[in-house]
């Protein structure tokens, strides 16, 4: 008996709890479907009534909110292919080809890990600069090439492989890219898409490198479109939350649909990191 | 024997080759945007370099001198240090909290999980635009509810120089604690039950077996969460740049956002390197502490 109350305690805790994490999401949701005269209301009229539709509109006519879109999405494609590419190749040669300095350029890739960005985002900017490349895509592609979070990962799994695959696959004849390709790819998916969702999200939701490295509003991404957003309807808080609301729905839907697998992966890659 | 020798040999040459060749689009990547910034960030830190001409010479330490007469520098610091501590110890005590209350209930587990990762997955610019309103004194949905509860005097949040560092505190725990919390969650189901039947044989109750029993066999995962959080601590900056602008005055000016507004807004990016190298250090030094004391108190058996 005393176990079943608190049995039933501990789910009422949770579930409140959990209310207190969504409550944010709700607001906004609520928010942005309301006449400025309804948001601060007391108590909370949390199903507008009437029901505005029109911040919406304002927020796709007023802000170009689709190009926003397309610009993270390609830097987020290009970042992720690019970064996930690199580091594989580089994985299968720290994990299964004995080279010279092997050791020493592991230890030096992985020591980078211990620098914060905010330690390199100046000289990292002067060379972009340099290359004159700032104000571009390219800009954002480039800063996520070097990832020794992704080259232990893979690495990490790709030792899981054993030799003897390699190996065989070597004796038959097969060049080591095919090898790489044909064997230790396929045989690494659960590695390689903890990697591209853990990459892409995190480029996705990326601010500061947009906010230093881009100038024109019609390359902006969506994060640094929202915050400008934001800081030019000041006080119009149902249109902003109508904007905030875009910019979510993209990475909340895949969120929905690959909870498990993004929950999983991005633990996962907490615990090898 | 000696055509044996040459075929080793050549081999050998072929393997180092194939291996370089491999990492060969990672080292220019690494040496490009890491290992060079990494330098030259170091010899900025030793100029008076502005960003904008190409005039600039060696001050040597002048720059780290500088730093401790800064009045703006050691608010930064004191701001980042409460921001920190109350930070880590919060997200570090909620997140296990909820991961041992959800280890304990088999049903409706999906729809927890979503809920707590929901904050985590989302970015920081529309979580903190959501809450910049939340916080709103007047009206806003949190001091509605404070004054429903019976509150006399509503605090100020982002409006105030005593609140509005403890209004971004919540916010990131708020954010990140579902993340911590499904990392201890994988913890605590590595423990195996059998451990808990014995303990319970020698009659130990439910809070000793979590002192005893739990708590010890996980220290290796609440290790690993520290690290990562304190790290974390100390690169604040989505949030303060969209929630307060380091504001009001300079009461939620940490160091990441120092390090910005001296180098992209004054245009002092010797000086601003200097201070990304000091945070670099604070970093350093708090993670080898940690891992210094480690052996006093993580169990790895």
């Amino acid at each position: 008996m005393n176990k079943k109350i608190s049995t039933v305690l501990f789910y009422a805790l949770m579930f409140f709890m959990s209310l207190l994490m969504i409550f944010p999401f709700l607001w906004m949701l609520s928010t942005s479907l309301k006449y400025d005269s309804q948001v601060f209301t007391v108590p909370i009229e949390w199903i507008p009534d009437p029901v505005n539709w029109s911040n919406y509109v304002k927020v796709w006519t007023e802000e170009p909110f689709l190009i926003f879109y397309k610009n993270t999405a390609f830097v987020a494609v290009c970042a992720t292919a690019g970064q996930v590419f690199i580091s594989a190749l580089a994985a299968y040669a720290f994990a299964k080809i004995k080279f010279a300095g092997r050791n020493f350029i592991f230890g030096l890739y992985i020591a980078t890990m211990m620098v914060p960005w905010h330690t390199i985002m100046i000289p990292q900017y002067q060379i972009i600069s340099s290359l004159k490349l700032t104000d571009t895509h390219l800009s954002l592609i480039l800063g996520q090439l070097a990832s020794a979070f992704g080259i232990f990962l893979l690495r990490q799994f790709f030792m899981t492989v054993p030799d003897d695959l390699v190996e065989a696959a070597r004796i038959d004849g097969a060049g080591e890219f095919r090898t790489f390709g044909k064997i230790m790819l396929p045989q690494a998916k659960p590695a390689l898409a903890t990697l591209v969702i853990f990459t892409f999200i995190q480029v996705w939701n990326d601010y500061m490198a947009p906010l230093i490295y881009l100038n024109s509003r019609h390359k902006y991404t969506i994060q640094l479109g929202l915050k400008f957003f934001q800081s030019e309807h000041t006080m119009q808080y149902t249109v902003i939350m109508a904007g905030t609301v875009c910019a979510l729905i993209p990475i909340l839907i895949v969120f929905l649909i690959f909870e498990k697998q993004i929950t999983d992966g991005m633990v996962h890659s907490g615990l090898k990191g | 024997m000696a055509i044996k020798r040459l075929e080793i040999s050549r081999r050998r040459v072929r393997q180092n080759l194939i291996g370089w060749c491999f990492i060969l689009p990672s080292l220019l990547a690494f040496t490009l945007f890491m290992f060079l910034p990494i330098l030259l960030g170091f010899w900025y830190s030793l100029t008076d370099y502005t960003g904008l001409s190409k005039d600039y010479g060696f001050i040597g330490l002048a720059n780290y001198a500088r730093m401790f007469q800064d009045r703006y520098f050691k608010v930064s610091i004191k701001n980042n240090c409460i921001y920190a501590i109350w930070y880590s110890v919060l997200t570090m005590l909620v997140s296990l909290f909820l991961a041992s209350l959800l280890n304990r209930l088999s049903r409706c587990r999906k729809f927890f999980r979503i809920a707590f990762f929901m904050p985590y997955i989302s970015s920081m610019v529309s979580v903190a635009i959501i809450w910049k309103m939340i916080f709103n004194p007047q009206g806003g949905p949190l001091n509605t509810v404070l004054a429903q509860l019976g509150a006399d005097s509503l605090p100020q949040w982002l409006a105030s120089t005593t609140w509005a560092l403890y209004a971004v505190i919540i916010v990131s725990v708020w954010k990140n604690a579902g993340y911590y919390m499904m990392i201890f969650l994988a913890g605590l189901q590595n423990v195996p039950g059998s451990l808990y039947e014995a303990a319970a044989l020698d009659g130990a109750g439910g809070w000793q077996k979590y002192f005893r029993i739990t708590l010890p066999l996980i220290s290796p995962t609440i290790f690993l969460n520290m690290i990562l959080v304190t790290i974390s601590s100390f690169q604040v900056f989505d949030l303060i740049s969209v929630m307060t602008d380091g504001g009001p005055g300079m009461s939620t000016n940490v160091l990441a956002f120092r390090i910005y507004q001296e180098g992209f807004r004054q245009m002092h990016m010797g000086y601003a390197s200097s201070i990304a190298y000091f945070l670099f250090a604070v970093i350093l030094v708090i993670t080898l502490i940690q891992f210094a004391v480690q052996k006093y108190w993580v169990n790895y058996d």
